[in-house]
């Protein structure tokens, strides 16, 4: 017996919970598939030291029917109304009458000489590894690059015990002044910026500070620092390095979703421009997790039917769109932050291929073909963000640069799979069954 | 929390390895000191993203190669390999 969802979701963080959630209301039969062991995404992970907030929401998905596929990933779409998926080495096509994406945001990395050292990661990495078991108690951390996202890991390194040597902000303190104008109208993410001054108390703050080069025999040893035009060096054990967040949109371009100014474009109702399809979240802007609620919200309704209840919600998410843009705004990237790799520093990690190799191409494509950026397995994602600012390439993010599958895949996945058949629980492996799958039927 | 407190034991490269339950199997490879993997060039290289996306932290887990072990949690037993 085949599965089909009335409504799917894609992606188990903040968005995509309040999607299934909301979506589950009506009755309809709704899945909700993700890529890591438990649902949370990025900012939910780790149910110990999650707030109110997010044991509230992951309360409420508990309570659904929804059918939860934790740890498969979503790689391509055979045809209308089919997304195909993987988990370990078993393989399924997922039917949808509806599809909301919530795929989230990545960090952005800028290659400096040393980034690719071990324990050089990204701000939300290393926290991703703290929630994961790393023990970070009496480590010496530097964090740098750009946003909030930066408090908010030296903040929670710091409650675990971790001596945070600085906090390096790219953005110049006069672009910080707008922004914290605009925290003043907003009591609550006033509270949170508070909550961070306080834990991440006695580490040194920097603003227009940057690392320009990370050293260390097989692993981070220290990082040189750099403040108008003055570098230092400072002995850490881990540098938590994130120059903002890139959308990840490659879903939304395969199955046709319009892009515009690198985001997924949406109407109020969060309907993409394919039909069938909403996105919600992070891939139509980066607005962090309230926004992404909302749109959550607003996209499990639609996609319900519920429409007069979504059009309420739609009135709440346009005011918070102000907040996002004093955010985009004070984090825009400094022009300096180019200079940062030298010749020799490697910009492609997957293909180890340096800044001068890339420099003379003129685009994207045409380097992908000279010097195999980007054609690893992480498929550029990591490099094009990096060669988008460095070069001005519009590079994996651009709708021609997208092709099936979307993540490597095995080659007996792309042949004909099974379809998802139900009851079973064999689709939500716990957390430790990796080693159990292989008997699974 | 008693889902926290339970520790387990995995092998990475048939080196011993005693965790917390819901580790992942990246904070594993990290607590042995061993680099995730070894780039084209020979470079040392750990886990960047954290996330499942920059395929730095791939390891053979269980006899099945190129999975991303920031994204799995450690089990009893299991059988970990860097390249």
């Amino acid at each position: 017996m085949s599965e089909h969802f009335d409504i799917l979701v894609v992606g188990a963080g903040p968005a995509g919970i309040a999607a299934a959630v909301s979506a589950s209301a009506s009755g309809k039969r709704v899945g909700l598939v993700d890529d890591n062991p438990a649902p949370g995404g990025q900012i939910w992970r780790s149910g110990a030291s999650l707030g109110a907030g997010a044991r509230k929401w992951l309360a409420r998905l508990d309570a659904t029917p929804a059918l939860r596929l934790q740890g498969w990933r979503v790689f391509g779409h055979p045809e209308h109304g089919t997304l195909r998926a993987e988990c370990n080495q078993d393989c399924r096509d997922l039917r949808f009458g509806q599809l909301i994406l919530a795929t989230g945001a990545r960090e952005r990395f800028l290659p400096f000489p040393g980034w690719t050292l071990p324990n050089v990661m990204g701000a939300g990495a290393l926290d991703a590894m703290v929630r994961g078991g790393l023990h970070i108690a009496g480590k010496r951390v530097v964090v740098a690059g750009t946003g909030p996202l930066l408090l908010a890991v030296a903040a929670h390194l710091s409650r675990r015990g971790a001596k945070i040597v600085a906090i390096c902000e790219q953005a110049r303190l006069r672009r910080f002044v707008p922004f914290a104008a605009h925290l003043l109208k907003e009591p609550a993410k006033l509270l949170q910026a508070a909550a961070y001054s306080v834990a991440t108390r006695g580490s040194r703050f920097y603003t227009g500070c940057w690392p320009v080069a990370a050293t260390g025999n097989e692993k981070l040893e220290s990082v040189t620092l750099q403040r108008d035009g003055k570098s230092w060096d400072v002995g850490c054990d881990y540098l938590a390095c994130g120059f903002h967040l890139v959308p990840n949109l490659e879903l939304a371009v395969l199955l046709g979703c319009r892009i515009e100014d690198g985001f997924v474009a949406t109407d109020d109702l969060q309907r993409t421009s394919s039909a069938h399809v909403f996105c919600a979240g992070e891939p139509t802007v980066i607005g962090g997790v309230d926004l992404a609620l909302l749109e959550g919200q607003i996209a499990g309704l639609a996609a319900a039917g519920s429409k007069a209840e979504a059009k309420k919600l739609a009135q709440r998410r346009r005011r918070h769109l102000g907040f996002v843009r004093a955010l985009k705004d004070a984090s825009a990237l400094d022009p300096q932050l180019r200079k940062l790799a030298t010749e020799a520093t490697l910009v492609c990690r997957c293909e180890d291929v340096s800044f001068s190799a890339l420099r003379e191409h003129a685009c994207w494509r045409d380097a992908k073909l000279q010097t195999r950026c980007g054609m690893g397995p992480c498929q550029g994602r990591i490099c094009g963000a990096a060669t988008e600012f460095l070069f001005g390439w519009s590079s994996a993010l651009a709708e021609s640069n997208v092709r099936p599958p979307v993540f490597p895949a095995m080659v007996s996945s792309l042949g004909i799979p099974h379809e998802y058949t139900s009851p079973d629980d064999s689709l939500t492996p716990a957390a430790n069954s990796i080693g159990n799958t292989k008997e699974t039927p | 929390m008693p889902e926290q407190a339970r520790s387990l034991v995995l092998k990475v490269n048939g080196v011993p390895v005693t965790v917390a339950s819901g580790t992942t199997v990246a904070v594993a490879i990290l607590m042995t000191g061993a680099p995730t993997r070894r780039s084209v060039t020979g470079e040392p290289r750990g886990p960047l993203c954290g996330m499942g996306i920059c395929f730095e932290c791939r390891a053979t887990i269980d006899g099945i190669p190129h999975l991303r072990a920031c994204q799995i949690n450690c089990a009893q037993g299991m059988e970990v390999l860097t390249s």
